[in-house]
C-alpha cells in the first residue's frame, strides 16, 4: 500500500502561490520588493508543502514580509523574531521556519536573540535586510550605518562604531553564513535556496538598498561599471578571481590577503587563493574584506558545516528519556515519592 | 534508660545555622520524616540571597522553619517552640522570634570568642543570664560528631561538615521519630561515596543516641498524627506542585508542554522540576533572557504545544511587551509569576505579594488578562492547572501569582487522581470552510489555527486586525470594536470560574479579603477569632481578574472589609476602584509571611472590641 508522505507537497508551486492577497505597501523602488520575488521564486524548488512554510518577522520595513507571503507568519515584536521563531521551530521541528529581519532589528534591539539562535543552531533562515538605516522610523543611523554617517539623529555624524554582520555571524558559531544583494535575483536565489537548505541556523546578510532613506547605499556593487571590480564572488573550491575582465584575483601571503593583478603577468590564477567554505579561518578573513581598503567586497556563501540542530538534540534526547523510564504514567507521576496513607477510623 | 515521654499537639521548630551549615536539607529531611510519621505540617525556609556568605556572620544565616501538628494546620507558626542554634549569629537572629519559655538547643563548639564577635555578641549569652527566660540546652555539637566519626577516614573539616545530621538525629530522638527514612535518603544521595554516606548514618544515629543516654534531657516529646482526610499524601513545595499542574494540564490537554524559562529566584525550581519530566514529552527551554523566553513561548504556543513560561517579578516587568503581544495575537500562555520582594533585585529570597497590580495592569495599550493566584503549596497544582484550562479555552495569555513562601513552603497534599482532573479540550482548526482567523465563538474566542494545516496559511501580528480577517486595519472604528472585544473576552470568563465562597457567617460585621500566599494566615486567624465569638467572616480570592461574579454582592453583606496583604494595599486598591467600597487595609511588607498574632489584634481594633 502506497504511503502519502506529508512533507512533499502534492502539487507543483509556482512563485504566485506563495503571493498573498495583500497589498505589498513598501515604497515604490525598494530593495525589499526584489528579496520578496526572489523568496517566492525559490521555494517551488524547495520540496515542502505551503502550509509547512512559517515566516517570522520582528519590527521594521523588512519585518512586514510574512503579510505577503502565502504562507504560515507572525509579525511580532522589535528584534525578538529569533525568540519567537525558536518557539516555533523546537515546538514542531516538522516546519520550515523563515526569519524576515533588518539591520536594526537583529543587531540593535535583537543583538541577544540574534546571537543566541545562531549558537544553538536552531533550523531557522534568517534573512537580515541590511539597509544600514533606519527606514521605518525615517531615517536614524542603524548599528551598520558606516562611522561618520550623517542622518536625522546624527546631524554631525555618528560616532558609532558599525557591526560587521557576517564576522557577528561567524563569532557566534553560525553554521551557515552568506552574503547577497537585493539586485543581483539570480545571485540571491541561489543563496537563498542554499539557505533553505542548510540543517541549522541559517543566516543571509543581504544588501538592500533604501531608496528613500539611504540610496545608492550599495550602489559600487550593484551598478555594472563598479560591480565586477567591487566584487567577489565566493564559489568553493574555485580561485578568487574578479574585476571587470577577470583580471584580478586573490592571494595569501603567507597570512595577509592581497589584490593582485592577473595582467602584468606575475602572478597567474593558479597562484591564487581557492576558496573552501568550509574553512572557518577563510570565512574569517574574508569577512574583513568589505572594510579593508581596496579590497572587493564577497557575496556567496562564506562558511558552511553540518552540526546537529538544536531541534534534533532536544528531540533525540525526550526519545532516549521515554525509552530509558518509559511513556509517562500521569497517575504514577502524581502519586510518586515519599507517600502515606492516611484511613479513615 | 528510660524516659518519659509527653504528649503534645502543635510544634513549632527552627532550624538556624551558617549558609554552609546544611539547615536546609535538616529542615527538610525533618518535614518528610514528620509528614511520613502522619503529622500535619506546614514549612517556612527562609535563606540569604548569597550563596555562600562568610562563615559567622548575621547576614549568612539560614533557618528553616517547621510546624507540625496533631490537628490541621495552616501555617508555619508565628514564633517558635524550639530553636536550634549551629552558631552565635543564629541565635542573635532568631531568638527574638522565640516563644517565652522556649527551648534553645546550642551547639556550644561553635560559641568561641571570633564567632560571638562575628554575631555582635559583647558577652557569651550560655554564660551572663540573659537566657534565663529560655530551657537552654548545651550540646557540643561538633565534639561529639568528630568523636562519632573516628576512623571513618575523613579528614576534620569532612567530619566536620557532617554535624547537621548529629542535631538532626537528636532532634528524631526528641520527637520520638525513627531515622529510618534519612537513613535511605543518605544511601541514596551518597551511595556513591561509601565514606561520606558511613559518616552522615553515623553522625545521625550519633545524635539519636545521645539524646537517649545523656542526662540533659528529663523527657521526650510526641505527636500523634493529624486527624486527615483519609487518602494517599505526600508532601510538596509549591514549585514541585505547579511543575505537576503544568504536567498534568499538558496530558489531560493531550499536548505537549512547552516551558521557556530564564533561570530566577524563586522560580528556577520550576524548570528545574519540569527538566526531570522528559518522558512525558516535556519540553524545556532555556532561554537567553526572560525576554526571549516569552518570545519562544509564545511561538510554541503558535505551534500548538501547550506554553508556558515562568519568572519572578523582574522577569515580569521584561515579559509585559511579549504578553501584550501575546494578547493581540489571541493565543494560549500561561505566565507563573513567583513574587518576591521588590522593586529591582529586592529580596530576591524573601516572600511578597507586590506584583498583583502590575500583572494586572501592567502592560502597554489596552492589554486584559486573566489573573490567578494559589492559596497554599499544594494548591499550585490546581492553579496552574487551572491557569492552563483558561489560557487553552479562551486563546488567551494568563498570569499565575504564587510567591516565596508558596514556592519554597511545604505542606502534605492529598494526591488526586489522575482521572478526576478536569478535561481540557483542546480544538486546533482543521476545515478551510469559511476559515478567519478572528473569527469568534460564542465566548468571543478565536479559533487555534497552527501551523502545518493545509489550506489555513494566515498571518498574525502585532498590528491591530481587522475584526473576523485579522488583516492588518488602521481603521478607527475596527479599533475601537477590537479593543472592546479583547476586553469583553476576558470579562467573560467570570462566569466560567466558581463564586467566590464566603467562610463563616454570609454577612455580619466584618469580612477579612485576602488572596494567595496569605490564605494560611488569614484563615487560621479568622477561626480563632470566630471561636472567641467575634463577628468576622473570610472571603479569600483566588481569581482576581476577572473577580467572581458575586464578589460585589459578597462584599455589600458586611459592614466593614478588611484587606491584609504583604504589599502597600494593592488588592484593597482593586477592590476599592471595582466596587467603590471602604476597606481597612493591613499591610507589612518585611518579606515573611503575616504573622497571626498581629493580624489578630489589628481585626479586634478594627471591630472596635466588638464580639
Amino acid at each position: 500500500m502506497a504511503t502519502i508522505n506529508e512533507n512533499v507537497p502534492t502539487k507543483k508551486y509556482t512563485a504566485k502561490d506563495f503571493a498573498s492577497d495583500q497589498d505589498v505597501r513598501w515604497c515604490p523602488g525598494c530593495g525589499d520588493y526584489s528579496i520578496l520575488a526572489q523568496v517566492q521564486r525559490i521555494l517551488p524548488e524547495l520540496d515542502v508543502p505551503k502550509e509547512k512554510h512559517v515566516f517570522i518577522s520582528g519590527i521594521g520595513c523588512s519585518s512586514r514580509f510574512p503579510y505577503y507571503m502565502e504562507a504560515y507568519g507572525v509579525h511580532g515584536i522589535h528584534g525578538r523574531a529569533p525568540a519567537i521563531a525558536s518557539g516555533v521551530k523546537t515546538a514542531n521541528p516538522e516546519l520550515t521556519v523563515w526569519v524576515a529581519t533588518g539591520d536594526g532589528d537583529s543587531l540593535s534591539i535583537g543583538g541577544n536573540h540574534f546571537i543566541h539562535a545562531l549558537r544553538r543552531n536552531i533550523g531557522l533562515k534568517i534573512l537580515m535586510f541590511n539597509n544600514r538605516i533606519y527606514g521605518l522610523t525615517k531615517g536614524q543611523y542603524s548599528p551598520t550605518s558606516e562611522l561618520g554617517k550623517k542622518t536625522k539623529s546624527t546631524p554631525y555624524g555618528t560616532v558609532d562604531y558599525p557591526f560587521n554582520p557576517v564576522q557577528l555571524a561567524l563569532g557566534a558559531a553560525g553554521t551557515f553564513v552568506a552574503r547577497s544583494m537585493d539586485r543581483d535575483p539570480k545571485h540571491l536565489q541561489q543563496i537563498l535556496l542554499r539557505a533553505a537548505r542548510h540543517n541549522g541556523t541559517s543566516f543571509v546578510e543581504i544588501y538592500q538598498n533604501c531608496n528613500v532613506f539611504n540610496d545608492g547605499a550599495f550602489e559600487i556593487l550593484t551598478e555594472k561599471e563598479t560591480k565586477l571590480d567591487n566584487v567577489v564572488y565566493l564559489e568553493n573550491g574555485k580561485p578568487l578571481v574578479f574585476g571587470k575582465e577577470n583580471d584580478k584575483g586573490i592571494r595569501l601571503n603567507v597570512f595577509t590577503p592581497e589584490v593582485v593583478s592577473l595582467k602584468d603577468g606575475k602572478w597567474s590564477v593558479n597562484d591564487l587563493l581557492v576558496y573552501n567554505e568550509s574553512s572557518f579561518d577563510l570565512a574569517v578573513l574574508l569577512a574583513t574584506f568589505s572594510e579593508r581598503a581596496g579590497f572587493p567586497t564577497p557575496v556567496g556563501v562564506f562558511y558552511q558545516v553540518e552540526k546537529k540542530s538544536y531541534e534534533e538534540m532536544m528531540t533525540e534526547q525526550i526519545e532516549t528519556v521515554v525509552k530509558k523510564r518509559g511513556a509517562g504514567d500521569l497517575d504514577k507521576l502524581l502519586k510518586s515519592g515519599n507517600t502515606w496513607i492516611v484511613s479513615a477510623n | 534508660m528510660s524516659k518519659t515521654v509527653e504528649k503534645l499537639d502543635d510544634v513549632v521548630i527552627r532550624f538556624a545555622g551558617d549558609s554552609g551549615d546544611g539547615m536546609q536539607l535538616t529542615g527538610t529531611q525533618f518535614t518528610n520524616t514528620t509528614a511520613l510519621a502522619g503529622n500535619d505540617l506546614s514549612t517556612l525556609p527562609d535563606y540569604p540571597a548569597e550563596i555562600r556568605a562568610p562563615a559567622g556572620t548575621l547576614f549568612g544565616v539560614s533557618s528553616f522553619q517547621l510546624r507540625f501538628s496533631s490537628w490541621d494546620i495552616l501555617t508555619p507558626g508565628d514564633h517558635p517552640d524550639v530553636l536550634v542554634s549551629m552558631n552565635p549569629a543564629a541565635l542573635k537572629v532568631h531568638l527574638k522570634d522565640l516563644k517565652a519559655g522556649g527551648m534553645i538547643l546550642v551547639n556550644t563548639d561553635a560559641f568561641d570568642d571570633k564567632n560571638l564577635e562575628l554575631a555582635g555578641f559583647k558577652s557569651n549569652p550560655l554564660t551572663d543570664d540573659s537566657l534565663t527566660n529560655f530551657r537552654v540546652i548545651e550540646v557540643p555539637i561538633t565534639k561529639l560528631t568528630l568523636n562519632a566519626l573516628q576512623g571513618v577516614g575523613l579528614t576534620q573539616k569532612e567530619m566536620v561538615r557532617c554535624k547537621n545530621f548529629f542535631a538532626l538525629g537528636l532532634m528524631y530522638w526528641m520527637y520520638s521519630r525513627t531515622t529510618e527514612s534519612t537513613e535511605k535518603w543518605i544511601k541514596e544521595k551518597f551511595g556513591k561515596d561509601p565514606k561520606i554516606e558511613e559518616a552522615n548514618t553515623k553522625a545521625l544515629k550519633a545524635g539519636y543516641y545521645y539524646g537517649d543516654t545523656t542526662e540533659a534531657f528529663a523527657s521526650r516529646f510526641e505527636v500523634k498524627p493529624a486527624q486527615l482526610k483519609p487518602g494517599l499524601y505526600r508532601n510538596i513545595t509549591g514549585n514541585e506542585a505547579t511543575a505537576l499542574g503544568l504536567v498534568a494540564a499538558g496530558q489531560k490537554a493531550g499536548i505537549p508542554l512547552y516551558y521557556a524559562s530564564y533561570p530566577i529566584t524563586p522560580a528556577s525550581d520550576i524548570l528545574h522540576n519540569l527538566s526531570m519530566y522528559k518522558n512525558f514529552g516535556v519540553k524545556t527551554f532555556q532561554a537567553e533572557d526572560e525576554i526571549a523566553a516569552a518570545g519562544a513561548a509564545i511561538g510554541a504556543s503558535y505551534a500548538g504545544n501547550l506554553a508556558v513560561t515562568g519568572t519572578s517579578g523582574p522577569g515580569a516587568a521584561l515579559k509585559s511587551e511579549s504578553i501584550s503581544l501575546g494578547i493581540m495575537l489571541e493565543l494560549p500562555l500561561v505566565i507563573i509569576d513567583v513574587q518576591r520582594g521588590g522593586p529591582s533585585t529586592g529580596l530576591p529570597t524573601k516572600t511578597e505579594q507586590s506584583d498583583l497590580l502590575f500583572v494586572t495592569y501592567g502592560r502597554h495599550g489596552e492589554a486584559p488578562a486573566p489573573v490567578i493566584a494559589a492559596s497554599t503549596p499544594a494548591d499550585c497544582f490546581n492553579m496552574a492547572y487551572e491557569a492552563a484550562r483558561i489560557a487553552v479555552k479562551y486563546m488567551t495569555p494568563v498570569y499565575l501569582l504564587t510567591d516565596g513562601y508558596l514556592a519554597n513552603g511545604s505542606e502534605p497534599w492529598l494526591l488526586p487522581d489522575a482521572k478526576d482532573l478536569p478535561p481540557i479540550p483542546v480544538h486546533f482548526r482543521t476545515d478551510p470552510e469559511n476559515f478567519q482567523p478572528y473569527a469568534r465563538n460564542e465566548n468571543d474566542v478565536r479559533p487555534w489555527a497552527i501551523p502545518g494545516v493545509p489550506g489555513l496559511e494566515h498571518r498574525i501580528g502585532g498590528l491591530e486586525k481587522q475584526n473576523i480577517t485579522g488583516n492588518v486595519s488602521y481603521d478607527p472604528d475596527n479599533h475601537d470594536e477590537m479593543v472592546r472585544l479583547r476586553a469583553q473576552k476576558v470579562k467573560g470568563i467570570a462566569k466560567d470560574i466558581p463564586l467566590q465562597e464566603v467562610y463563616g457567617d454570609q454577612s455580619g460585621e466584618m469580612l477579612v479579603v485576602s488572596w494567595g500566599g496569605t490564605f494560611g494566615s488569614v484563615r487560621s486567624t479568622v477561626e480563632r477569632l470566630r471561636r472567641s465569638h467575634h463577628k468576622v467572616s473570610h472571603a479569600h480570592l483566588r481569581y482576581l481578574n476577572p473577580f467572581p461574579r458575586n464578589l460585589g454582592e459578597v462584599l455589600k453583606n458586611f459592614e466593614k472589609i478588611f484587606v491584609p496583604e504583604i504589599n502597600l494595599g494593592q488588592l484593597a486598591k482593586l477592590l476599592k476602584s471595582e466596587f467603590l467600597v471602604p476597606v481597612i487595609q493591613f499591610n507589612k511588607v518585611r518579606g515573611l509571611p503575616l504573622r497571626s498574632t498581629e493580624l489578630e489584634k489589628a481585626i479586634i481594633e478594627s471591630l472596635g472590641g466588638s464580639k
